[in-house]
């Protein structure tokens, strides 16, 4: 498995990821129409991170227009362009599935007054 | 030179510019020493014998120390026979690696694929799986698995629960993404038959 990780390193972004779960992120994501190419931004709460290395991906929540709208990100893609933090959330979970049964005021998260420095930044 | 010998690293993704990821395998391939040439003219077909791996050298018989010292060629891990068209283009001592591959779009890839044990026929054959409520006693079970009093037998080949996997697999047409020639390594697109660092053969489709 070194081998892989070695490899892998090559697919690696220079930035410090400075988020974790809970927090509310602002992604600017690379899009494509045919020959134009733009940025667009989606907001919402960090579900989860999983995975490691150049496979790390992580999903945003949001809700749009009445419906909750999830989108999950590989942390390393050249799409997505930046992530920008924009609240930190106080949660006691890793993953924050929960979230998907609740609605409106239910489904706020409690701001962390004192960011400490993430385990995996 | 069509087939080299190659070890599975295991698997991981790789970015394209577009933002697209592909799921690879990476195989670290040869340098596989050439160890025999089988010629027409002594052995009535063409092929060469390479090597693969480091061994230890008491790891070995005498013999095949000796075969490995006829060839002036450190012993190998593995020795694989394969066919070539006109063998007099290669010479024991040399070595082939990566650089074979260049320019090839899509491989095989064979290996011993990871043994599953005695399965079922659902795992093993892919049978549908009956329903688990309503009173159901057929829930993995194989079914009827032939007629009555004629023919009095089971049909051979039938598909019945059994020893599964730890045979040898091919993977046909595996897309080759990438080929790095530094580290002697092959990216291939999508799943190889075994289990990481299992050994595995590689040719040319």
């Amino acid at each position: 498995m070194a081998r892989i990780e070695n490899l892998e390193r090559r697919f690696l972004k220079d930035e410090e990821f400075d988020f974790d779960v809970g927090d509310t992120v602002k992604v600017l994501v690379r899009v494509v129409e045919g020959e134009k190419e733009r940025e667009q931004a989606f907001q919402g709460v960090v579900v989860q991170r999983k995975g490691a290395g150049a496979r790390e991906t992580f999903t945003v929540r949001k809700i749009s227009s009445g419906i909750g709208v999830e989108r999950i990100f590989p942390l390393h893609s050249p799409n997505v362009k930046s992530i920008k933090t924009i609240r930190r959330g106080k949660v006691r979970r890793a993953k924050l599935y929960y979230l998907r049964n609740l609605v409106g005021k239910a489904a706020r998260i409690a701001e962390k007054k004192r960011p400490t420095r993430t385990k995996r930044s | 030179m069509e087939t080299l010998i190659g070890k599975k690293l295991g698997m991981t993704q790789v970015f394209e510019a577009s933002g697209e990821a592909t799921p690879v395998s990476v195989i670290e391939v040869g340098p596989c020493p050439i160890v025999q040439v089988k010629t027409p003219e002594k052995d009535g077909y063409s092929a060469i014998q390479i090597g693969f791996g480091a061994v230890r050298e008491k790891r070995n018989t005498k013999a095949r120390l000796g075969h490995f010292q006829k060839a002036g060629v450190s012993p190998c891990r593995l020795l694989r026979e394969v066919r070539v068209d006109d063998s007099s283009q290669f010479k024991i001592g040399e070595s082939v690696d990566v650089k074979v591959f260049e320019g090839t779009d899509k491989v095989h890839v064979s290996g011993t694929s990871k043994g599953r044990g005695f399965a079922g026929t659902i795992r093993r054959h892919n049978f549908t799986a009956g329903p688990k409520t309503h009173g159901s006693h057929n829930i993995r079970a194989p079914g009827s698995v032939g007629m009555c009093a004629t023919p009095a037998r089971i049909f051979k080949g039938k598909k019945l629960p059994g020893r599964m996997g730890g045979k040898r697999t091919t993977t046909r047409n595996l897309k080759l993404v990438e080929i790095d020639t530094e580290n002697n390594l092959l990216y291939v697109k999508g799943a190889i038959p075994g289990a990481n660092n299992g050994f595995v053969l590689i040719q040319k489709a």
